[in-house]
């Protein structure tokens, strides 16, 4: 007893949180009758919320820094729009596309941020004036049609890891990457325990470690296993390994760059931070910039997917970010949130939408049902702020956060595999 | 004229805070028509027992008997308080921008007609308010549309129209002119020829003396004494040495300073208030700092100490920036806090908890956090680097924490404030300005805290002491300038301070002897 509460309530207790979307995953295992973990469905579900965790990568920094924004949807769908009637109309290559994408949220981006940052108006108001006029921009531009993307683009969002070397029956690639961070993993918790006896400080009993990193490289694996054993032509999904790459590289911004400590000094108490010679507005204005290039990603992402534009891609994806997010332990007023928190958070959502899609349960029902998740997670964390207790999700996102980030691996952890295959344990136990 | 029976007793009132005792014994007796002045230093504990009069301190939570009108009162918030006729007109007014006159005095208590509000009635009986207390403006005016002056007036009304009995202003003319402070008194006298009695905190000991009836001075949460000024009249040495006569003992560290030379000065600064347009929070001031030096700034609140700071620091307050600043033989600008801070200036805030720490974060993020750079390989933030360095200060200031990964909203005022000053050394400043360094931290940390501002001197960084606390700046500074309405007023040796000259230079009384402020001591 004492035993397991040491390893989820001590330095395993980031564990917490994964830990309820494990449960969340055997529940709908076994309330589906099994139709939730297989290949297939695991892929759907990825290919079918990246472009959601992607925002919510960017919405993160967002929330942290104090602002929301509400203008992610209508951005990814002007995105959308431009760069598919310019590779169809100039006839620009795929990369092109792309790159324009990226340099269409960048100007948007900027223009929401000098509103912000520089002039002052709350992110709100600023985004959801964006709201409406990008929504417009994309309905003006496409004239409210639907428009194709060539069979290139398509890639980014409905393309796998393509199927190399000799025949295992496995995706080669898929596996490889798998036993790649399973081994990123174990020598990353193995620095980690070697770097706190360096710097005198006291590390958790060696089994704890032991059974944590266990654990997570059996969800890996399994999360592998998985991946590559699904229907012929498909594997791990491009989106994800995008989505994969952005969440180590913001990760790492959050935790280990002088940028990402003055996000959480600014949302924390801007004034402190000013006096301590963080420049406030710049820091807003690029949260607010960022967020408005990762929402075009998404919505090429989307677009690519989906093989086409159309002038309602991306309605109510703000939403679905922002509660990812809040789900994922940010606060409100600012200053707490983590990548990987909100990363979890999304996929708590994304499960949830899956298991009672395959249920049979009607859309209106599952919204019913993801707000009460939203309201009571939320709802939770405040009560036991309250109580004077450390928030939970707090606590085990910070550990996401401090812990972790000692090392390289830490940003490995949110890798979509993970929480995917954690429910390893589950699946077979139950 | 006044009276002779008494209206209000608070008889052996003490109430405490956990840790402090804010309040330990005080009487006070007010007569019924008089104006009685409260005197006494920032955290003498004025401000308290108004608050447990007002019923803000509700009945219980202090021990003491409170005697209003011969019956034993027992105020459970302030509308009970009110209802007895006691109202409070805080320092920071309770008005309403957006709301016109009628709508701010009837405030919660709106004339009603079947249920709905009479606002003829509202407005005709604000014009009768008004009247009384010389306000010339139409009740739907906006209140902020009209002056502070005006606005004090529209407090008043707002009394008025609660049939109060007996008026609290806390710093009633703290905010206000010569000309509306004398409208204000003229006021508060022509009230108590109407039976209204008034309790008056002030530190501005002319109007005391102009109007009061009694003083009673408060010192450390006891009461000194009460001076009937009819018998005895209003002797302003004999306020000032009941105000600060505390004794000083051995609370500072042995310290032989080692000054150097004048590296930082400025000259003719100027600073305008950010949002009221004409309103000057400093006033052309000059000072200068030596190497090695601790110079004190001695001022009341609001006399502009920590505008002059922070405008200095970064421009970090204030508009209409005037002055020159020259460092090191070279005079030098600072557009924004990071060139403030690049320039080697620090400044550690009064207010720790809303303008000095992000309460969500650790020790160790906290110390780093002004001079991230010196810990920044390429992009990356060392956390080994920063571990370090945290320890290293935790140590060396002996700031009582588990590990530099404990939050620092978990850490006591006086370890706070040690983290706080850790990020700054950390910044390796020349110059560092304290703005009220030991403010709410209990006396063992001072003395560390003063050992460390010693030290800091020792190495031959110039420090400046802003401080409300008058025992502080004799035991500490080097040199004391004074502030009074955002002009300095004096300057003054280390031997020549005392308390009482300080207190002259810092109240209006140094105001009248201009010539005295560059002399030094007064007698």
């Amino acid at each position: 007893m004492k035993a397991i509460k040491q390893l989820l309530s001590g330095n395993g207790r980031q564990f917490g949180m994964i830990f309820a979307l494990v449960v969340l995953i055997g529940l709908f295992q076994w309330l589906t009758g099994g139709k939730t973990l297989t290949p297939t469905n695991m892929i759907n579900l990825f290919n079918g919320n990246s472009y959601i965790l992607i925002l919510a990568v960017g919405m993160v920094f967002v929330i942290i820094a104090g602002h929301i924004d509400l203008s992610v949807g209508s951005v990814a769908a002007v995105t959308g729009i431009i760069v598919a009637m310019a590779m169809r109309d100039w006839g620009i290559p795929w990369w092109a596309g792309i790159l324009l994408g990226l340099l269409i949220g960048a100007a948007i981006g900027a223009w929401q941020g000098l509103w912000v940052a520089y002039v002052g108006i709350p992110a709100f108001i600023v985004t959801l004036a964006g709201m409406l006029i990008f929504r417009g921009a994309n309905q003006y531009i496409g004239k409210s049609n639907t428009v194709p993307v060539p069979q290139e683009f398509q890639f980014i969002g409905a393309g796998y890891l393509p199927e190399i070397g000799p025949d295992t029956g496995y995706n080669n690639l898929t596996l490889l990457l798998g036993l790649v961070l399973a081994a990123v993993v174990i020598i990353g918790e193995m620095r980690r325990r070697a770097k706190t006896v360096k710097i005198g400080s006291v590390n958790p009993p060696a089994w704890v470690s032991a059974t944590k990193t266990g654990l997570l490289v059996a969800a890996i694996l399994y999360a592998t296993y998985l991946f590559s054993t699904g229907r012929p032509g498909t594997s791990f999904p491009v989106s994800g390994i995008i989505l994969a790459a952005l969440v180590v590289l913001y990760v790492f911004i959050s935790t280990k760059t002088v940028v990402g400590r003055h996000v959480y000094a600014v949302g924390g108490n801007l004034h402190a931070a000013e006096l301590s010679g963080v420049r406030s507005k710049k820091v807003n204005f690029l949260v607010m910039m960022n967020m408005s290039i990762l929402a075009s990603l998404a919505g090429m992402i989307f677009v690519a997917r989906s093989t086409a534009s159309g002038p309602f891609d991306g309605t109510g994806w703000e939403l679905d970010a922002i509660a990812a997010v809040f789900i994922g332990g940010a606060a409100v007023s600012g200053g707490v949130g983590t990548v990987v928190g909100s990363i979890v958070g999304g996929l708590v959502m994304a499960v949830l939408n899956n298991g009672l899609q395959l249920l049979g349960i009607g859309a209106d029902l599952t919204s019913i049902i993801k707000g009460l998740v939203l309201l009571i997670a939320v709802a939770l964390d405040v009560y036991n702020k309250t109580q004077g207790r450390p928030s939970i999700i707090g606590l085990m996102m910070k550990n996401f956060g401090s812990k972790d980030k000692l090392t390289v691996p830490a940003p490995v952890n949110p890798k979509p595999e993970m929480p995917t295959g954690t429910k390893s344990t589950i699946g077979t136990d139950a | 004229m006044p009276h002779n029976h008494t209206i209000l007793e608070m008889r052996s009132i003490t109430k405490e805070f956990p840790g402090v005792k804010a309040l330990s014994d005080v009487s006070i007796s007010v007569k019924a028509g008089e104006i009685h002045a409260i005197c006494g230093e920032n955290g003498a504990g004025k401000s308290t027992l108004m608050k447990v009069l007002s019923g803000v301190y509700p009945y219980g939570t202090y021990t003491g008997e409170i005697v209003f009108q011969g019956e034993v009162v027992q105020f459970k918030d302030i509308r009970s308080s009110e209802a007895a006729g006691i109202v409070i007109i805080h320092q920071e007014l309770a008005l309403i921008p957006e709301l016109s006159i009628a709508e701010n005095i009837f405030l919660g208590n709106e004339p009603r007609r079947f249920g709905f509000i009479d606002w003829d009635r509202a407005n005709l009986e604000a014009s009768e308010l008004m009247a009384r207390v010389g306000l010339e403006e139409d009740p739907t005016t906006p209140i902020k549309d009209i002056g502070v002056g005006k606005q004090q007036l529209v407090e008043i009304a707002k009394a008025l129209s609660k049939r109060v009995k007996l008026l609290i202003l806390d710093e009633p003319t703290a905010a206000l002119n010569e000309t509306d402070s004398q409208h204000l008194l003229d006021l508060m006298a022509g009230l108590r020829s109407k039976g209204i009695s008034c309790i008056m905190i002030s530190h501005k000991l002319n109007e005391i003396e102009q109007i009061a009836d009694s003083i009673t001075i408060i010192r450390d949460g006891k009461s000194i004494e009460t001076i009937d000024v009819a018998v005895d009249g209003a002797n302003e040495d004999r306020i000032i040495k009941g105000m600060v006569g505390r004794s000083l003992e051995s609370r500072f560290p042995d310290h032989t300073p080692n000054i150097g030379e004048v590296f930082f000065e400025v000259r003719d600064w100027t600073v305008g208030h950010p949002t009221v347009p004409d309103r000057m929070v400093c006033k052309g001031s000059n000072f200068h700092v030596r190497r090695g030096e601790i110079v004190g700034f001695a001022g009341l609140m609001g006399a502009g100490r920590t505008e002059l700071a922070r405008s200095i620091f970064g421009r970090s307050y204030g508009n209409y920036i005037s002055g020159t600043i020259i460092k090191d033989g070279r005079e030098v600008s600072f557009r924004n806090v990071p060139q403030a801070i690049s320039h080697g200036l620090a400044y550690v805030t009064e207010d720790r908890k809303t303008l000095g720490l992000n309460l969500l974060d650790d020790i160790k993020a906290t110390t780093v956090a002004s001079n991230l750079k010196k810990i920044t390989k390429g992009l990356v933030v060392d956390k080994d680097e920063e571990y370090r360095y945290a320890e290293d200060y935790r140590k060396s200031l002996r700031t009582k924490a588990p590990t530099v990964d404990e939050g620092v909203s978990k850490l006591s005022g006086g370890n706070q404030q040690k983290v706080v000053l850790a990020k700054w050394m950390f910044t390796d400043p020349d110059l560092l300005i304290l703005d009220e360094p030991t403010r709410g931290i209990d006396v063992g940390a001072k003395y560390e805290i003063y050992g460390i501002i010693q030290q800091l001197a020792n190495q031959g960084k110039g420090v400046i002491v802003i401080s409300s606390e008058l025992p502080e700046l004799l035991g500490l500074s080097d040199r004391i300038y004074t502030i009074f309405e955002g002009a300095i007023t004096g300057e003054v040796s280390k031997a020549d301070a005392s308390q009482e000259n300080l207190m002259r230079l810092m109240t209006s009384a140094g105001k009248h002897t201009p010539d005295l402020a560059t002399q030094g001591p007064l007698s």
